[in-house]
């Protein structure tokens, strides 16, 4: 109890700074359009290459692109990207999680058998192969990440709805006569909303990283339409004459994922005492 | 038994003043602690949850957790011959003087065998570390040493031991293990910190006596902390009672017990378990709840290669419970009795036997008809931290049973909440908080609350006060009782805790491996109890009315 | 301890069997027969039936599946669309080279990152803490590939001192190699000990609060003693799992940096045959991967027991 007093100054700096962030990120996301002095794909082939300057505060791409505009559209991009690909995963790895942990058995049994092999394809590589099958379209991506990042939601869920299943207030809720259905959404899914929240917010960095890396490769968001990722592909035979081609999205995508993780940093902080209490 | 006066001897370690504290601010959890401890004396520090007890032996060996640190006083210690001369301050000792004294002058026995013992390192290697850091020993007169010592303790195959890991012993050996190891070293004061709180009764005994053999045997003094009155009462010289940080009262064991000075010493004696009045003549007629023959069979653990063969954890067991009676249901851990608690409210099958409620049959907890009989009856979980949801509010906790019955409206609902919220004797500004916002009594009565909203004919109350303070104890077991007079409700109590056991019940059962070895009158089974296993039950459990008796 | 490895064994089986039926899955939901995409657009009708017959196209698909899995497990990949070499043995030589890079940064990933990470721990909310997290938190936000641009850029191009292009295997000239895998391997430690440092610090934490360690404290050790013999075993097993986890993500990830630095590895391999709709690579790179991911982490799965005994119990 008197640690935590210590623990003041951390928690402030992850809440203060990541907060800000995140907030910033959704600003920008969501206004970035209006803010962005230039239309993304207008070519302005005079302008080539230009560094930052007042026409262009940060330089303009190969094709005269305005780098700006063309940042705070690929902001949109990413957020959304990956909001709804954790959307995707949360929904369905809740469902198939809460229904293994809480049912037990063959069930569970089946579940975890595909589950665990979902998991035996390491980072980006499930999401690569779906790519190579769909090709580089927005939605594909989102479908591909989501399918390979389920497989952690539901070990989450999975792990959490276990032992909110062994405890006494759901064995108490058994015994006073409430139907299976009840407990579950009673007892057992509010509980689970802790952690799962904690986990969608770090997914949420995790997501916006592999998607610029996928759109790095190639295999993401597909040109000309900007993403962090891709602009950083396109920028980097470049990289020699024009480096500030390749520094700002980088710099855009650290900065976001270092807020994100502070976010969550803070976020799992603040949960985690009052539950353990 | 201890309850003479002890020749003094030498004093070795001598607190004055202890304040502990965190650095600057006013926040302290030890004042102005004085007390002493001389050779061959075992003196107790006696104090519930939060009276500082932990943090004043920590402190004697320099252990606080930071950011606590002694802030006022000395802990004077005369180490043996050899090591140097004279008293020193423990407190103001160079770290590395400090650990010189660690482990060979003052030694510390834990709580918890679970954690007391690296899981990842040998016990033979963990119990020859001392002996390495402390003597110039050979590997060879250590292992011997060991072997020797492990013999003396009684462990089954000392060699295999020293190969194996803490995990392979059960909780009673491992505090066994940790004293051995500790007494090594031979040195001049034992700490032991609430040393049995986590066993059985029976183990208990066990290792409080081989605590108080091997401390004779080579001269150790004892320092004991305890939140278990009883157990002072039987095994400590002197005892030092705590209340928040103060020392409140100090002396002899057995004059602080008979004639307590300070009123919240004569509140912790008060609520030491005392036999309750004599059940009255229960009318005859047909039992409530009846126990036919019932087994319980645990399917074996299933690996890829084996199947253990499957565990009997109760095993042909036949009882009845007459309405309005409380019937207690003792054994240690592994006896069965939990889980034929557990049974009877429907949280585990039988595998056999039938239990049968006002004589029909109580059934699958799905059959529609064996779901309104099975709301008459209810269960208290021991632990009051993990049987409320943490993110219920009181109200809802208390008014969900209620939801379930017909016709009951809302407002209907609210009114009983209250109403039954201020018979365990809370007020409604508690209905709004939640339960990381409650103290362990308080959440406790919540459980209770939640089992009788609905008035139901029998409760099935699983160790309910195991995890609470004495006080807090006597409080809850008070007003059990006095619900139980009200509202008429039979009760079975599960319980290792015989003193509880001797307060609250009219009748009771003794089970060992799944089998009732006992039944009768509490009464007749606490002043004359048949078999041997009760007997030693009753022996080691260390009830204060007892040593008064025979003093 | 036996049974232990036995049932470890036996659970990767079924694993693997799914992995194989994802992947195959997962390639015939290309659109397309695999016969027209191996002649390429203008082939006649009659040729792509007699392929489509050569390459059992017309049996049952679970026939298909039993003859395609038969051929992986004796190490027939099959063939190159664009190269016609065979792809198990491409898949090894790229392999070896990812490989190099990967076991490389990880050693010394590890070997910054878990003292880092105890050493923060132990010193918990005072300021080695704070710098120890604070460093980690921002290596886990850069991105690897962006890190790799940026050295690249100093080191390579503005001074000069590092190769930017391509691999120098160690057996020809061991000065090159060196040279050349510097930036590659360096980017990737300074990446992965973020989370490994995170981890190796939030275990020590949890193993420092436990009485196991008083206990030795109590005991007369010092401090360097009680954290060397009795923290360091128990904090290290969650880090080690989670190295096995990072081996096997890099398996995949190591793409971007591959693309940054131009090095010929796996990861090149898969995505190079995706552009090229060479489906026999893609396949192949695929499966070869997620079994050495299995493998990986059986192994140290086996090894976990000797951090913690408890396990085998």
């Amino acid at each position: 109890m008197i640690a935590t007093a210590f623990n003041l100054p951390r928690l402030r700096v992850n809440r203060v700074l990541g907060g800000t962030i995140v907030a910033l990120l959704i600003a920008v996301a969501v206004f970035g359009p209006y803010l962005a002095p230039y239309d993304p794909l207008a070519l302005d082939l005079k302008a080539r290459l230009q560094g930052p300057s007042t026409a262009h505060w940060l330089g303009a791409d190969e094709f005269g692109r305005d780098v700006l505009s063309r940042l705070l559209y690929g902001a949109r991009t990413s957020a959304w990207i990956a909001f709804a690909t954790v959307a995707f995963s949360i929904t369905l790895g809740l469902a198939i999680g809460i229904a293994a942990g809480y049912f037990r058995g063959w069930t569970d049994r089946l579940l975890m058998m595909v589950n665990d092999a979902l998991l035996a394809f390491p980072g980006l590589l499930l999401a690569l192969g779906f790519m190579a099958v769909f090709g580089a379209s927005r939605w594909g991506i989102i479908v591909a990440l989501g399918i390979a990042y389920t497989p952690v939601v539901v070990r989450v869920v999975r792990g959490t709805v276990m032992s909110i299943r062994e405890s006494e207030y759901v064995e108490a809720s058994q015994v006073m006569g409430n139907p299976e259905a009840t407990t579950m959404i009673r007892h057992v899914l509010p509980n689970c909303a802790a952690p799962v929240l904690v986990l969608a917010t770090t997914m949420f960095g995790w997501i916006v990283l592999s998607e610029s890396a996928l759109s790095f490769l190639g295999l993401g968001v597909p040109p000309p339409a900007p993403s962090w990722g891709n602009m950083l592909a396109t920028g980097r035979p470049y990289i020699g004459q024009a480096p500030f081609l390749v520094i700002f999205p980088g710099l855009c995508i650290s900065v976001t994922l270092l807020g994100v993780n502070m976010f969550g940093d803070a976020l799992r902080d603040w949960l985690d005492p009052r539950m353990a209490a | 038994m201890i309850d003479k006066a002890e020749e003094p001897g030498r004093t070795i370690l001598d607190v004055q003043g202890l304040t502990v504290g965190v650095g600057d601010t006013p926040t302290t959890v030890v004042r102005g602690l004085d007390f002493s401890v001389g050779s061959g004396e075992i003196v107790a520090i006696v104090g519930e949850s939060g009276s500082g007890k932990t943090m004043a032996a920590r402190a004697v060996l320099g252990l606080l957790p930071p950011p606590l640190r002694v802030t006022a006083g000395a802990i004077r210690f005369e180490a043996g011959p050899g090591s140097g001369s004279g008293a020193r301050d423990v407190a103001a000792l160079p770290p590395a003087a400090l650990r010189k004294i660690r482990g060979a002058e003052i030694g510390m026995v834990f709580q918890e065998p679970m954690v007391s013992l690296n899981p990842s390192m040998t016990i033979g290697r963990q119990m020859a570390e001392g002996l390495k850091l402390h003597t110039r020993l050979s590997a060879a007169e250590i292992r011997a040493r060991i072997i020797a010592m492990l013999e003396r303790i009684r462990i089954p195959d000392p060699e295999r031991c020293l190969a194996a890991y803490p995990h392979e012993f059960s909780g009673g050996m491992r505090q066994r293990i940790m004293l051995a190891s500790v007494m090594l070293l031979k040195p001049r004061l034992l700490i032991a910190d609430e040393p049995t709180t986590a066993l059985d009764t029976l183990v208990q005994r066990e290792v409080l006596d081989l605590m108080v053999e091997l401390t004779r045997e080579n001269g150790t003094a004892v320092l004991l902390i305890s939140h278990d009155l009883g157990m002072v009462s039987h095994y400590a010289n002197r005892v030092v009672v705590m209340q928040e940080g103060d020392a409140v009262e100090t002396g002899l064991t057995r004059d602080v017990l008979s004639h307590p000075q300070n009123a919240y010493t004569r509140r912790l004696i008060d609520a030491l378990p005392r036999r309750g009045p004599a059940a009255p003549e229960k009318a005859g007629g047909a039992p409530l709840i009846s126990l036919e023959n019932i087994v319980i069979d645990y399917p074996g653990r299933r690996t890829l290669f084996a199947s253990a063969g499957p565990k009997r954890a109760v095993d042909g067991v036949s009882l009845q419970v007459a309405a309005g009676e409380t019937l207690a249901l003792v054994g240690a851990s592994g006896s069965g009795k939990t889980t034929l608690g557990r049974a009877i409210v429907g949280l585990v099958t039988p595998s056999g036997g039938e239990i049968r409620f006002r004589g029909t049959a109580l059934g699958d907890r799905t059959d529609a008809a064996a779901k309104q009989r099975r709301r008459d009856v209810q269960i208290i979980f021991q632990d009051p931290f993990s049987s409320l949801d943490p993110r219920q509010r009181v109200a809802d906790i208390v008014g969900e049973p209620l939801r379930l019955e017909a016709g009951v409206t809302a407002a209907e609902r609210a009114a009983r909440v209250r109403e039954t919220l201020e018979e365990v004797g809370l007020g409604p500004d508690f209905a709004a908080r939640l339960p990381h916002q409650l103290s362990g009594g308080q959440r406790q009565r919540v459980a209770i609350a939640r089992a009788i909203v609905r008035r139901p004919a029998f409760v099935v109350a699983d160790e309910p006060v195991s995890a609470l303070d004495m006080t807090v104890q006597k409080q809850i077991l008070t007003l059990f009782r006095d619900l139980q007079a009200r509202y008429g409700f039979a009760c079975l109590f599960v319980s290792h805790d015989l003193g509880a056991v001797e307060q609250i019940a009219d009748r009771v059962a003794v089970m060992e491996n799944g089998r009732i070895v006992e039944f009768g009158d509490r009464d007749d089974v606490f002043d004359r109890p048949q078999h041997p296993y009760t007997r030693s039950l009753l022996d080691a459990a260390m009830l204060l009315d007892r040593t008064f008796a025979r003093a | 301890m036996g049974r232990f490895i036995l049932a470890r064994l036996a659970t990767a089986i079924p694993t693997l069997l799914i992995v194989a039926i994802t992947v195959f899955v997962l390639m015939r939901m290309v659109p397309g027969d695999p016969a027209s995409l191996m002649l390429g657009d203008l082939a006649e009708p009659e040729q792509v039936a007699a392929m489509k017959h050569r390459m059992g196209l017309d049996e049952p698909i679970v026939v298909q599946f039993g003859v395609w899995l038969g051929n992986v497990l004796t190490g027939d990949f099959g063939h190159s669309i664009t190269t016609g070499q065979a792809v198990l043995p491409l898949i090894i030589d790229k392999f070896r080279i990812s490989a190099t890079i990967v076991l490389i940064a990880v050693f010394f990933a590890v070997l910054i990152a878990v003292p880092a990470g105890m050493v923060a721990a132990w010193r918990q909310d005072r300021w080695p803490d704070y710098t120890v997290i604070a460093a980690s938190t921002l290596f886990l936000s850069i991105p690897s590939f962006w890190l790799g641009l940026m050295f690249l850029l100093i080191f390579g191009l503005k001074l000069g001192w590092l190769p930017i292009v391509g691999y120098v295997p160690f057996s020809e000239n061991f000065g090159d190699a060196l040279l050349a895998i510097l930036m590659p391997v360096g980017t990737l430690i300074l990446h992965e000990s973020g989370p490994l440092t995170r981890m190796a610090r939030a275990s020590t934490i949890e193993v420092a609060r436990l009485d196991y360690i008083t206990h030795a404290r109590a005991k007369g050790l010092s401090e360097p003693a009680v954290i060397w013999r009795h923290a360091f075993k128990n904090a290290f097993a969650p880090t080690w799992t989670m190295i096995g986890l990072i081996l096997g993500s890099l398996l995949a990830n190591i793409a971007v940096i591959e693309t940054v630095f131009t090095i010929p590895g796996l990861g090149r391999l898969l995505v190079d045959g995706i552009y090229a709709r060479d489906y026999p690579v893609v396949q192949g790179c695929m499966l070869y991967i997620a079994f050495v991911y299995v493998a990986v982490n059986l192994l140290v799965d086996l090894v976990y027991p000797l951090l913690d005994p408890r396990v085998t119990a």
